[in-house]
């Protein structure tokens, strides 16, 4: 057993649970009816109404929203309650087009914060831990979140935002950081300064909480490896709130999704159709607590599983596997779809680390792939063949579990620019070429 | 012969990498002896021999650069026909494999030295005697 932030409804009965969200959402989709003109519509085109949403079995009628409409009401299109009562707001970061802009009251903070508050309870965290934020603060919503769920713990928090690498392993030497949460590139890259610099044995860190970057299993191993932690990943959207959508709790066996505020499904991205427990599709959220900016069945395009399995801390919550990648995140490449994270995967295993960037490019009507990886000191050989030997197995490798031929070019050291927030992993040259 | 230090650098394929490395190399004092570069069409492995070893691998590894010091063999080459041939076919016989060989004048005129990297230098060195 774990141990809690909010035992109520971390670990609620099921039935509970369930009458719990049918009251919420009643209440949200008359509160979003009412107030949010460009859903109403939806809603009307739909034929639904809000009496016909009476419990979480109702869910399956109502409309999706994607991120399309969220830009298409940017600013304040999807707004559910008087500017006045509004206290902050948080965006995407900018992929192109118009950004997406969220609205919290301050009672939309307060519930976000303590969805954060549990992933931090959930990793070990206590009053007594000193609390390393080194995601970015600002208009991303990893900073602010993670920064608001250490203080709703009592932790010490050292809001250090991202950047100055140095300066960060002096805080967290100096004041004995124990519990660091950053992107899971970051973690690596502060992981790789820390044992340069030669101060491993001064870190006290215990735990980490990385997300907002899809992560593999091989990643999360080499960063407890190298700093000596347990690496927890969280999960969240600006749309939905922010970090702390969904955490890991101590068996590491998929996220726990605050069920209390946040209702998932699991769709055919395809067809619209839910899709029964267990089955693999496209994960949408319905947001049943915060009114500034009250999504119904947000669809996130992240490609996950769900799964009530008893866990073993306690916790009743449902489960989400760790996303394949965000659909933003992946790539097309000759019709065949293609994540980061596979490639990650096995760049790791092959012994390489976490550096590396992917070119897409289109050249003779054809899509090329290439993968762009440091090499490693261990790796290296006067002999030109043991090297090419090593790019080989990668390519390999590549070719298995993509589908695709991908080149493989070994870079230097430090050739690759390192992130101090999300990673520009990916650099994809084809627009305007056929 | 000899056993000397050679210094391995892993080299992108890109611009001007060529004139950075000697530029390290010169930075640190060391007088470049010889140079050889084997690439592929990524990458490629830059061997070259100085006189101070140490300090051009110090300064090229606190420029970031991956750099690897190994023992090759050092022959001098007597200038008529068919001397280099021989000196291989006696590894060749010896079951010593060559990975990889380059030439270099010496500061003789007449001279010339060719640089060995084989599997087994002590071995070598014995047959060759
Ligand atoms: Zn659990």
């Amino acid at each position: 057993m774990g141990n809690y932030y909010q035992a109520e409804w971390e670990t609620a009965p099921v039935e509970k649970m369930r009458e719990h969200q049918g009251k919420l959402l009643k209440e949200q989709v008359a509160h979003t009816y009412k107030n949010v003109a460009y859903y109403r519509d939806l809603m009307d085109k739909a034929g639904v109404a809000p009496e016909d949403i009476q419990s979480v079995d109702d869910l399956h009628k109502l409309p999706f929203l994607t991120k399309d409409d969220l830009r298409e009401a940017y600013p304040y299109g999807l707004l559910a309650v008087p500017l006045a009562d509004c206290v902050r707001i948080q965006s995407t970061s900018g992929t192109t087009g118009r950004r997406v802009v969220a609205f919290y009251t301050q009672n939309d903070i307060d519930l976000w914060d303590e969805c954060c508050a549990r992933a931090i309870v959930a990793a070990g965290g206590t009053k007594e831990d000193v609390v390393h934020v080194s995601y970015g603060y600002g208009l991303f919503t990893g900073g602010p979140g993670l920064n608001g769920g250490s203080h709703k713990v009592g932790s010490l928090t050292l809001p250090m935002s991202s950047g100055n690498t140095e300066r960060q392993i002096q805080f967290m030497t100096d004041l004995g950081s124990t519990i660091l949460c950053c992107t899971p590139s970051y973690a690596a890259f502060l992981a790789e300064s820390i044992k340069e610099m030669g101060l491993r044995d001064k870190i006290k860190l215990k735990a980490g909480i990385f997300g907002a970057e899809a992560w593999s299993e091989e990643m999360r191993r080499h960063i407890e490896k190298e700093l000596g932690i347990r690496a927890f990943d969280i999960y969240g959207l600006t749309e939905i709130s922010g970090p702390g959508v969904s955490f890991e709790c101590e068996e590491q066996t998929g996220m726990h999704i605050n069920e209390d505020h946040f209702i998932p499904e699991i769709i055919n991205p395809n067809t619209g159709e839910v899709l029964p427990l267990g089955e693999k599709g496209e994960l949408v959220f319905t947001s049943i607590s915060k009114k500034a900016f009250p999504l119904l069945r947000y669809r996130t395009r992240d490609i996950c599983v769900l799964s009530r399995e008893k866990c073993s801390c306690g916790r009743t919550l449902i489960k989400m596997a760790k996303p394949m990648g965000r659909s933003d995140d992946m790539l097309i490449i000759r019709g065949v779809n293609v994540f980061p994270s596979q490639i990650e995967t096995v760049l790791l295993s092959s012994g390489f680390e976490a550096n590396y960037q992917l070119v897409v490019d289109r050249v003779n009507f054809s899509d090329t792939l290439e993968v762009k990886v440091e090499l490693t000191p261990d790796m290296f050989s006067d002999t030109v063949s043991v090297i090419e030997s090593k790019e080989n197995e990668v390519v390999h490798k590549l070719k298995s579990v993509l589908g695709i031929q991908a080149n493989v070019t070994l870079v230097a050291p430090k050739s690759i620019a390192r992130s101090e927030g999300k990673a520009v992993r990916i650099i994809d040259n084809r627009a305007g070429k056929i | 012969m000899a056993t000397i230090k050679q210094l391995s650098i892993f080299v992108e394929n890109k611009d001007g990498w060529l004139a950075d490395i000697l530029e390290i190399v010169a930075g640190a004092g060391a007088d470049l002896r010889a140079l050889s570069i084997a690439d592929t069409k990524s990458f490629g492995v830059l061997h070259i021999i100085v006189d101070k070893p140490e300090a051009a691998e110090e300064a090229l590894t606190k420029a970031g650069c991956i750099v690897r010091e190994n023992d090759v063999l050092s022959i001098t080459v007597a200038d008529k026909p068919g001397a280099f041939a021989a000196a291989l076919r006696k590894l060749a016989d010896a079951g010593i494999s060559v990975e990889y060989t380059y030439a270099f004048v010496g500061h003789e005129p007449g001279q010339a030295y060719v640089i060995l990297r084989v599997d087994d230098n002590e071995k070598a060195e014995r047959v060759l005697g």
